[in-house]
């Protein structure tokens, strides 16, 4: 049996195309990216060394550090979103539609397989406040205030990324939670309400204590997702105005293709796959189970 | 006494029903019970009006002119249905070409995918060699590699070799992006058939190779679709790589050549604009309407990829 399963013909049959196909376009690029950190210059014109004067530009430059505070601002505050809401969303499927609630889940659940462009103009022109209202400013202007240019300013801008990308992945944690809510015992929740347990304390005392691990992970992923943000935020303000909504993904994209400056984009980009490991490293080692299955 | 009792029939009733948490069991029903559920309605009325009038407003937005969505409330009814808003869409936006190129670029890195991924994760769980732990952990290590990591090695080499004007460079780096998370995923499924099933077939003198194609292939039927949606969904709606390697109105995948229609005439053909997207997005509302349950499934399982 052992010969049959280690049959090297076969496993390179089996493994080679991918291992091929994964090391040319995936391991290696990451090397060369690496190589990439110590020189300038960029593919059309070509590379000259220069040392390590890339991660001394990265330490000192203000605008990495400005990115890299919108990307950790976002992802904090879009983890909070999305978890919280997506825990409220879980227990209302769990514990008030009970069987309803799988057209509510669906529905919710449809703006996470929509491309982010479309969702990112629709809400462009939901917040527009120019050449006329949109829908959010006729709504403030009838309810007696006046409207907002929502994009024109960094803080209103980033409200409304975030908005937007929680209306469109709380569904996603809504589905993921409530996959975990299922995997607690009933007969845990039928005690506690045969000990009298109801409403608040049962969720306080039973409920929570035992959702943590799903709530954990769902934090990690979140985490994972929102530090990587680049599509809406690319779309939707294209990191504007000015850089006050530019996340690290975008301020490397626009270093390297506006700037031309392969070097230091690389030197960015290894900035921003280190933060990865770091809450990869989070995902391996704190929760291997499998919230789905 | 009493109390056991009565916990004892809303248990028993419990066990008609599948969900663990049906039981409300309420002690006292006070005739203004119907009250408590008033908050419940409320909540799911503002949840469903946050989630479908934005896709409402931008149906009803997608049939007005450009006038009418200038000088009359937004939220107001189309006053004359102006269907030829999707022809002008179809036509100035090039929704033929950015859906046929979205389709070159999907479907052979989507059959790559399926194919190499499922063969090493196949290799990598079920059959035996020195090294498998290692390969597996360099593979794992790719699910978190963010896409600007590879960016411009991969844009050089393409330059290099001058495929930069084809939609050639897309499959093949949608291709070994996907790779890690499938192989992760199938290897999870393998391990999941018993052993048993691979020797069986041995005996009967399978080779491992037949033993892959006629039965482990088969057994992972169910898995491999919830895969693909996965895989399909995150090469469908990538935008980085797209406007990187295929830049060109021509070579526009459909994130992209939304992206530049909008840029062109945004800011004056409102309702063509609305239809581009009305037609983006009911086309992934088709497969979304009969794959749900399979696609909500694969996307959060395959959630350790941001």
């Amino acid at each position: 049996m052992k010969s049959v399963l280690g049959d090297r013909k076969a496993i390179a049959i089996l493994l080679g195309p991918a291992l091929l196909v994964y090391t040319l376009f995936m391991l290696v690029p990451v090397v060369w990216s690496f190589g990439y950190t110590f020189v300038r210059g960029n593919a059309l014109e070509g590379f000259r060394f220069a040392g390590l004067a890339n991660f001394t530009r990265l330490f000192s430059d203000p605008d990495v550090i400005e990115a890299f505070g919108f990307t950790l601002k976002y992802a904090v505050l879009m983890t909070v979103g999305q978890v919280v809401l997506g825990y409220g969303l879980a227990l209302l499927y769990t514990f008030v539609l009970r069987r309803s609630s799988a057209i509510i889940r669906t529905l919710v659940f449809f703006p996470v397989v929509v491309p982010t462009v479309a969702i990112a103009i629709l809400y462009q022109k939901l917040f527009q406040s120019a050449p006329r209202d949109g829908l959010v400013n006729e709504l403030l202007v009838n309810v007696g205030l006046s409207g907002v240019d929502w994009l024109g300013s960094g803080d209103t801008a980033f409200l409304v990324i975030v908005i937007m990308d929680v209306w469109r992945s709380m569904g996603f944690y809504g589905v993921l939670i409530f996959a975990g809510l299922l995997d607690i015992p009933e007969d845990i929740i039928e005690s506690a309400r045969i000990d009298g347990a109801r409403q608040w304390s049962l969720f306080r005392h039973i409920v929570l204590p035992l959702s943590l691990p799903i709530l954990f992970s769902s934090i990690i992923f979140s985490i994972n997702g929102t530090i990587k943000v680049f599509d809406s935020v690319f779309a939707l303000t294209g990191g504007g105005p000015g850089n006050d909504t530019t996340p690290l993904t975008l301020y490397m994209y626009r270093t390297a293709f506006a700037f031309s400056d392969y070097g230091y984009g690389s030197t960015i980009a290894l900035l921003l796959t280190i933060m990865c490991l770091v809450v990869t490293l989070f995902i391996f080692r704190s929760s291997r189970r499998d919230v789905t299955a | 006494m009493t109390t056991t009792q009565a916990e004892n029939l809303s248990q028993s009733e419990n066990l008609s029903r599948p969900n663990p948490f049906t039981s409300t069991a309420p002690t006292r029903r006070s005739p203004f019970s119907f009250l408590r559920r008033v908050p419940v309605f409320l909540t799911i009325a503002v949840l469903l009006v946050i989630e479908i009038y934005p896709l409402l407003w931008l149906v009803m937005n997608s049939l007005k002119s450009s006038t009418e969505f200038l000088n009359t409330p937004s939220w107001a009814l189309p006053q004359e249905w102006r269907f030829d808003n999707y022809a002008v869409a179809w036509e100035t936006g090039m929704l033929a070409t950015t859906i046929r190129n979205s389709a070159i670029a999907t479907i052979p890195s989507l059959i790559m995918i399926i194919i190499f991924g499922v063969a090493a994760g196949f290799a990598l769980e079920v059959m035996v060699f020195k090294g498998r732990g290692g390969v597996l952990l360099l593979i794992l290590a790719g699910i978190m590699i963010p896409a600007q990591m590879v960016l411009l090695p991969l844009f050089t080499i393409f330059f290099q070799v001058r495929l930069t004007g084809s939609l050639w460079p897309l499959i093949i780096i949608y291709t070994a992006h996907g790779l890690p998370l499938t192989i992760f995923m199938m290897a999870t499924y393998f391990r999941a058939i018993p052993r048993e099933v691979f020797e069986a077939s041995t005996i009967d003198g399978a080779t491992i190779l037949r033993s892959f194609w006629s039965i482990g292939f088969p057994m992972v039927r169910n898995a491999i679709l919830t895969v693909a949606l996965v895989q399909f969904f995150l090469i469908w709606n990538d935008l980085l790589i797209a406007i990187t390697f295929a830049s060109s109105r021509s070579l526009n995948t459909i994130q992209a050549g939304l992206l530049n229609f909008s840029g062109e005439y945004g800011a004056t053909d409102y309702g063509p604009l609305f239809a581009a997207i009305c037609i983006t997005v009911g086309g992934i509302l088709v497969l979304y309407l009969f794959l749900n349950q399979q696609i909500m499934k694969g996307l959060t399982a395959g959630s350790v990829k941001g």
